[in-house]
């Protein structure tokens, strides 16, 4: 068992037996049940038999065929590119408008960090009430106007998709805001002052030397977006609830509906695509962010 | 964007009086609350007006005040009818041995991964971390845990808890201990302390600020989940998250919307008074494990 190297006579002061309680939890609560993922995803599982037999790839071609396997992986994938951009550029304007250590700064920052802490399913129920369309948000837009405006904010089956993905990044873009601002705090003083004895103007000096050194932070704010909203479930449930018409229906979405029908075995393919999604996505997605930083 | 102020230091050393006395209008600070305002006070206040309102008054909810404020009527109301009481303790039950199994287990381990090399603990490593970003496999967990005769309870959702986030514990802490010099335990095996004590005596107190980070990551995700109780223990233990969603969604409460967001400020107020009190170290703690 014990691993062979020079620090040999030092291993019996790390014992692996340290490592067994938090393994056995891994094992049996993340390993297990995602090994069961690939093996009941070929089952006809479901609460309308008391048997559990193997069916194949029927799961696969039944929810290829019927669209619904396509359509929930392109609102997941649109949803978590989209939170991605949002998010950040939300963040980064914010952290580029609080950059300065005032007062009324820090305030807005911890008032920013407040949606963070809340939780997201709230924050869906919140924005349904202001998005009706005799809601609050078309109320101020029609007081600028002078006229009624009713928009379905919720309601499109184009444009739905796009509104919650914004109200995603309104909850954690104080925590990409907070990134950031960190990420700011770590450029040199002397680096700024070079490129601004060489007479950079502020969106120059912002382009080309502020920016590219933010790539840690970058990396951490996009991985994190993209990664974290494709496993998605609270906003939109409390928004949309996947609709109009099956436009914002997420992967998870999708799997607690069938799960509450009683489809486990749908329910679990559905959940095996998620974490092949993730899996397939999540390595080449950091390691370009990577090689984005080390080129700097 | 144009709008960023510079450093104080850098304005004072790069402008020598290019600018003159400055008597300009401050509006840097303007838009910085002109935006907050927009952006949170809007959503904000409509929760607190729709709160404060009778039902009639909150059937279609808008930014007008209420027209006499009744929130702590409302806050009495949910109180006795959404199980807030029940919901409380319901969540803290799964989230207080959750954070310190997660914690311990997680420190424990990330110790010896932290220490050791090779290929089996490089292994080791890859599987305690992967579940940052993997997501876990929430239909086949309830099949498992009705197997172990754990469909529904407590104890099921703190293991299903721990299973996700002892990942994160494991990659902030591995990452931390690396840093702790060994000198420090040597000295601690040379007055003869064996494994368990040199982790309890030495290495768990150096860890306090980077355990105190992860407690309040993961206190934040279990505190506001419900995804995943809806599959372990909907319908049988109340949590928080549970609750409300149980409310908004019930018939019966159908567009009570003043019961919504009354509920929704009674279950925030404890994150929110944590965080209100412990800000600075919230804030400095979140941000330092992201950018290195």
């Amino acid at each position: 068992m014990l691993a062979k190297g020079k620090a040999g006579p030092r291993h019996q002061d790390h014992p692996l037996w340290f490592l067994i309680p938090a393994l056995a939890v891994l094992v049996v609560f993340f390993l297990v049940p995602t090994v069961f993922n690939f093996v009941y995803a070929f089952t006809d599982w479901s609460s309308f038999k008391s048997a559990i037999n193997f069916a194949g790839f029927d799961n696969f071609t039944s929810l290829f065929t019927n669209g619904t396997l396509l359509n929930s992986l392109k609102v997941t994938l649109l949803y978590a590119v989209l939170v991605a951009i949002f998010q950040n550029a939300f963040g980064l304007g914010l952290a580029l408008l609080l950059e300065k250590d005032t007062r009324v700064n820090r305030a807005v920052r911890v008032a920013f960090f407040v949606p963070v802490i809340m939780s997201a399913l709230a924050v869906g129920y919140i924005f349904q009430a202001l998005l009706k369309p005799d809601g609050a948000l078309n109320g101020i837009i029609g007081w600028f106007t002078g006229s009624d405006v009713s928009i379905p904010w919720l309601g499109s089956t184009t444009w739905t998709i796009v509104v919650v993905a914004i109200v995603h990044a309104w909850k954690w873009m104080g925590l990409s805001m907070l990134i950031y601002l960190a990420g700011l705090k770590t450029i040199s003083e002397d680096v700024l002052e070079a490129g601004r004895l060489d007479g950079a103007k502020r969106w120059t000096m912002f382009s080309a030397i502020r920016f590219p050194l933010l790539a840690p932070a970058v990396t951490f704010n996009v991985a994190t977006a993209l990664l974290g909203s494709m496993n998605g479930f609270d906003i939109v449930q409390a928004t949309t609830e996947g609709g109009p018409g099956g436009t914002t229906e997420l992967l998870n979405i999708y799997i607690f509906r069938t799960f509450g029908q009683g489809l486990f075995a749908q329910a679990t393919t559905m959940s095996l695509i998620l974490f092949l999604l993730v899996a397939i996505l999540a390595f080449p997605v950091i390691r370009y962010l990577r090689k984005r930083e080390d080129v700097l | 964007m144009t709008l960023t102020a510079e450093r104080p230091e850098t304005a004072a050393r790069t402008a020598p009086a290019r600018r003159g006395p400055k008597r300009r209008f401050p509006v840097q600070p303007v838009v910085a609350i002109l935006v907050a305002v927009l952006v949170l006070g809007v959503p904000f206040w409509l929760v607190i007006a729709t709160a404060a309102k009778d039902q009639a008054q909150a059937l279609n909810p808008d930014l007008s005040p209420p027209s006499e404020w009744r929130l702590f009527d409302n806050f009495a109301q949910v109180f006795a009818d959404g199980r807030m009481v029940a919901g409380f303790f319901g969540s803290l039950l799964v989230m207080v041995p959750a954070v310190i199994g997660v914690l311990i287990l997680g420190s424990m381990a990330a110790w010896i991964l932290g220490r050791r090399g090779g290929k089996l603990t490089a292994a080791i490593y890859a599987l305690g971390i992967s579940g940052i970003v993997l997501p876990p496999a929430v239909v086949t967990i309830v099949l498992l845990l009705r197997q172990l005769g754990l469909a529904g309870t407590a104890l099921g959702m703190i293991g299903v808890y721990m299973g996700m986030y002892l990942s994160t514990v494991i990659f902030f802490v591995t990452g931390f201990v690396r840093t702790i010099p060994h000198e420090l335990e040597e000295a601690a095996r040379v007055d003869g302390a064996g494994p368990v004590r040199t982790f309890i005596r030495v290495i768990l107190p150096l860890l306090r600020p980077v355990l105190a980070t992860a407690t309040i990551l993961i206190c934040l995700y279990i505190w506001n989940d419900v995804f995943y109780a809806l599959f372990v223990v909907g319908g049988r233990l109340d949590t928080l998250p549970l609750n409300l969603y149980q409310v908004a969604s019930a018939g019966l409460y159908l567009q009570n919307w003043h019961l919504i967001f009354a509920y929704i400020i009674l279950m925030s107020l404890p994150l929110l008074i944590t965080f209100v009190v412990a800000q600075r170290r919230i804030i400095s703690g979140i941000t330092s494990g992201a950018v290195k």
